[in-house]
This record gives C-alpha cells, structure tokens and sequence, in this order.
C-alpha cells in the first residue's frame, strides 16, 4: 500500500435528519489517481465535497468523524477553509469558468490568495495552462471571455484554474460527464499527467474510464464505502458480491 | 413662464434624477446583496421581502407626502432638490432592489462554488465573482428605476419643485423647476391654455426623448456587458 495523502476515518454526514455517508473509512494514496464508483445517489459526490469541506455551504449539512490531510484533521472546527481549499482544488462536473477573460480565469486563485506578485502572474498563468495542454490553443486569445471556449477546453481551463494555486490534492467530481469523447480523452491524459505531480480523487460514473485512469477504485453504495483497492483487483476479481454484480453491469 | 425656454426644468429632472439614483443605487443594490446573499431564508426576510414587493405598489403621491413628513420637515431639508431626489430616490428602491435580487439570483451556483474551491471567502466571492456577473441585470434595473424617477410628479410636487423660477439650483437646497410638473402648468394652471399648448406639447416630447433616451442606455449597457464576457 503507498503513503496516503487523505486518511477518512469513520465519517459521517447528515442532511438534517437523513444519513448521506455512513461509517466511511478509506486512505487516499498519495500521487496515485483513485476513483469513486457506484450508482447515482450512492454519496460519491458528497464523499468528494466533504474532503474540501464544501458542505460548510448547505447549513443542514453535519460531519462527524475525522478527515485527516496529512495527519490534520480537517474537520475541527478552527481549520482555515481558505487554505484548505487551497491545498485541496475541485474541478466541477460541468465547466463553471467565471464570466472573465481566460487570463482572468486562471489569475483568480493566485490574486485572491496573494500566492505570487502581479509581475509573475504573467507566467504562472502561462505554466498552469501549459500543464493542462491548453497553452497552444489560447495563448493569441488571453482576453478573449472564456466562456466563448468549447466545453471541452472550458474543463480544461477549469482544470488550469484549479491547478494554478499549486495545490496538492485535485477532486474531480464528474469531469467528463458533460463533454465529448474526444474532449474526455484529452482530460484522461490530463488526469494521467497531473499525477505526476498531485494526488487525484476522481468521482465517475463510466467504469471504462475508471479503468483507464485509476489505480485504486473505491465502489460505494448506498452512502456505505463497499470495497476499496487496485484498480484491476476492484474489478478483476472484486471480494465482494454487491462490486461484482455492479462491475459486471448487472445494476446502476 | 412661457419664455426662455425650457432648459431650467431640463436641468432639474437630470439633477433629482441624478440625486435620486445616488440614493436609491448603492441602498438597493446593499440590501439586495444582503438578502439574497447573506440573510437566512427565514419568516423575517421573507416578511421583509413582502413589504419590499408591496412598497414598489404604493402610490407616488404617498410618497410625495412621506417626502413632505420626513425629508423636508423632519430632517430639515425644506423644499428642495435634496428632499425630491430622496423622495424620488425611496419610490425607485424596492425596484432596485427588487431587479438585483433577481439578478444576483440568476447567478449559477456552480459559479459560486467554483470561486469557494479556489479559497475564497463569501465576500470575495461575491465581490469578484457574484456581482460582475450581475452587472447587466443591475444595471439594467437601476436605469429603468431612474427613467421612471424622471418621469414622476406627485413625489416632487411637495418636496422642491417650483412653479417657476428665474436661476438654476445654484445648490441641493435650492427648489428647482422638473418637466413633468412643468407639463402639468402648462396645461391646467396658465392662464391662456389653448395658446400655449404647443408649448405644452413640446414639453411633452422632451420629457418622452428624455426617458427614451435612458432607457435606450439600460439597452445598450446591457448588450455591451453581455457582448463581452457572457454568453452570445
């Protein structure tokens, strides 16, 4: 087993009185890609946003647990949100870039961070886009909105953003559900790229994709973590009769 | 009254409408940012929203007179450019505020937490993200509120228009001279109405052209904005 960058013990969420994540324990490897399968409403997106602690935005929402990054666990209540999801970017199910220009876009993050001067700014927009292979086709467009980009390069774009402030972990929930093949190949070798550099949590319903991209895949049901492990023993030979049945097709 | 032109009344209706718009914009679209971003959805803003929508309803002529009540006696103001354009300014607020509401609305969620998932605080996210996104729908309502506050006798009637007067405002407690209640002079309280009229006819059209004219800018603000960073 690699080193694990996320370690979920024992998690718990609420939304008011009706249980969305029941009992999850499950360590994210470092600088490994790990997907989250399982069937429309099993809690795979709410697992997702509960390592970002976007859940802090629906006031019904309670966590109980602990969600330890790097041995600090992230739910106590005197955790800097803004650092966290500095640390921990989130890339959308369908592309939301803001109604600004591309460079604005990626600028966003580093600006409202302060995480570098306005002389670099020029450049760390340049790399960013750079890393998620949309340099060559915005580079004479900068000023242009970016909402004029194709859905594919939106994500993409979306991708860079997020990358832009240099973060360690990058959750995707979804990321290709919106787009084209072609576009979802170039966001795979996006995602098998970023690995190199970050740990990726991805949530997915398409298990062809899974098995592509990820090396350890963790099946959910009904808000309860089934079976988690490599990739190719997830869905090999899974230990489990509900993984198999799933993995196989046979629901979801 | 019926020589030199009518520039004076001119002049009047841009300045309380002007005055007007710096009451009612920076109060409605606050407020508006409140409600909709940072109040609870709970029986208090839901009451406050109520009265909102019910104020926009309630006649000018009850505001004419609150003008009268507050403004000008209360606070002092006497009958004056300052006590028309607030009273002007309070009839166009539940509008503004009403027009940024929904435009703050339309912005997407996903916009929102896309700014939260890069660090942002709430009023950053607001700040940078929430409000250009709004800007034409804010805009757009805050210009028509305007070109309806150009337009409106009753509020001002009590508050500082004058029947007549031989110099411009030289200051906001000076009274001032409005088309609207110009036009009504000149067709009920002259002397010599059936001479006049194509006086009165004349300030008409300019009145019209006036509101025409802003709201031609709501339009063209609006096309500009969404030309440049939102969706064709």
């Amino acid at each position: 087993m690699d080193h694990s960058k996320i370690d979920i013990q024992h998690l718990n969420l609420f939304f008011a009185d009706k249980q969305v994540l029941k009992n999850i324990s499950l360590r994210i490897p470092a600088g490994k890609i790990t997907a989250l399968i399982g069937p429309s409403g099993c809690g795979k997106s709410t697992l997702l946003r509960s390592l970002n602690r976007m859940h802090d935005l629906s006031p019904q929402a309670r966590l109980t647990g602990k969600v330890m990054l790097d041995n600090v666990n992230i739910l106590h209540g005197n955790t800097n949100v803004v650092n966290l999801r500095r640390k921990v970017g989130m890339v959308f199910q369908k592309p939301n870039p803001f109604p600004k220009s591309i460079f604005d876009n990626i600028a966003y993050g580093l600006k409202i961070n302060d995480l570098c001067s306005k002389q670099e700014l020029p450049e760390r927009v340049e790399s960013s886009l750079r890393d998620s292979f949309l340099w060559e086709e915005v580079k004479d467009d900068l000023d242009k909105s970016a909402l004029e980009l194709s859905g594919g390069q939106q994500q993409r774009l979306c991708i860079a953003r997020a990358i832009a402030v240099a973060p360690e972990v990058i959750l995707m929930d979804e990321p290709c559900s919106a787009l084209d093949p072609i576009s979802t190949a170039k966001v795979e070798e996006l995602m098998l790229r970023l690995r190199e550099k970050y740990t990726l949590l991805i949530v997915t319903h398409n298990m062809q994709q899974a098995q592509r991209v990820a090396d350890y895949t963790a099946f959910m049901y009904l808000g309860e973590l089934i079976e988690f492990g490599e990739t190719e023993q997830v869905f090999g030979a899974p230990g489990q009769e509900l993984t198999r049945n799933y993995v196989e097709g046979h629901f979801g | 009254m019926t020589e030199g032109g009518i520039f004076p009344a001119i002049f009047g209706t841009t300045l309380v409408t002007l005055l007007s718009t710096l009451v009612a914009a920076p109060l409605g679209i606050g407020c508006a940012i409140y409600l909709n971003e940072y109040a609870a959805d709970n029986i208090y803003t839901r009451l406050i929203r109520a009265s909102i929508r019910n104020l926009a309803g309630v006649p000018s002529i009850v505001y004419g007179l609150f003008g009268v009540a507050i403004f000008v006696q209360w606070m002092g103001m006497g009958t004056s450019v300052l006590a028309a354009g607030c009273t002007l300014g309070l009839l166009t607020l539940p509008s503004v505020i009403t027009t940024t509401e929904e435009a703050l609305r339309n912005v997407p969620r996903l916009t929102r937490e896309g700014a939260f998932a890069l660090g942002a605080t709430k009023w950053e996210t607001v700040r940078t993200v929430v409000l250009p996104s709004a800007v034409p729908g804010i805009l757009t309502g805050v210009i028509l509120a305007l070109s309806r506050a150009a337009g409106e006798t009753a509020p001002i009637l009590f508050t500082g228009v004058a029947f007549y007067t031989r110099y411009l405002p030289g200051s906001v407690f000076d009274t001032f001279m409005a088309l609207p209640y110009h036009l009504y002079v000149l067709s009920t309280q002259h002397h010599a109405i059936e001479e006049i009229r194509p006086l009165a006819y004349a300030t008409a059209l300019t009145l019209i052209l006036l509101v025409f004219l802003l709201n031609l800018t709501a339009f063209w603000v609006r096309s500009k904005y969404s030309n440049k960073y939102h969706m064709p």
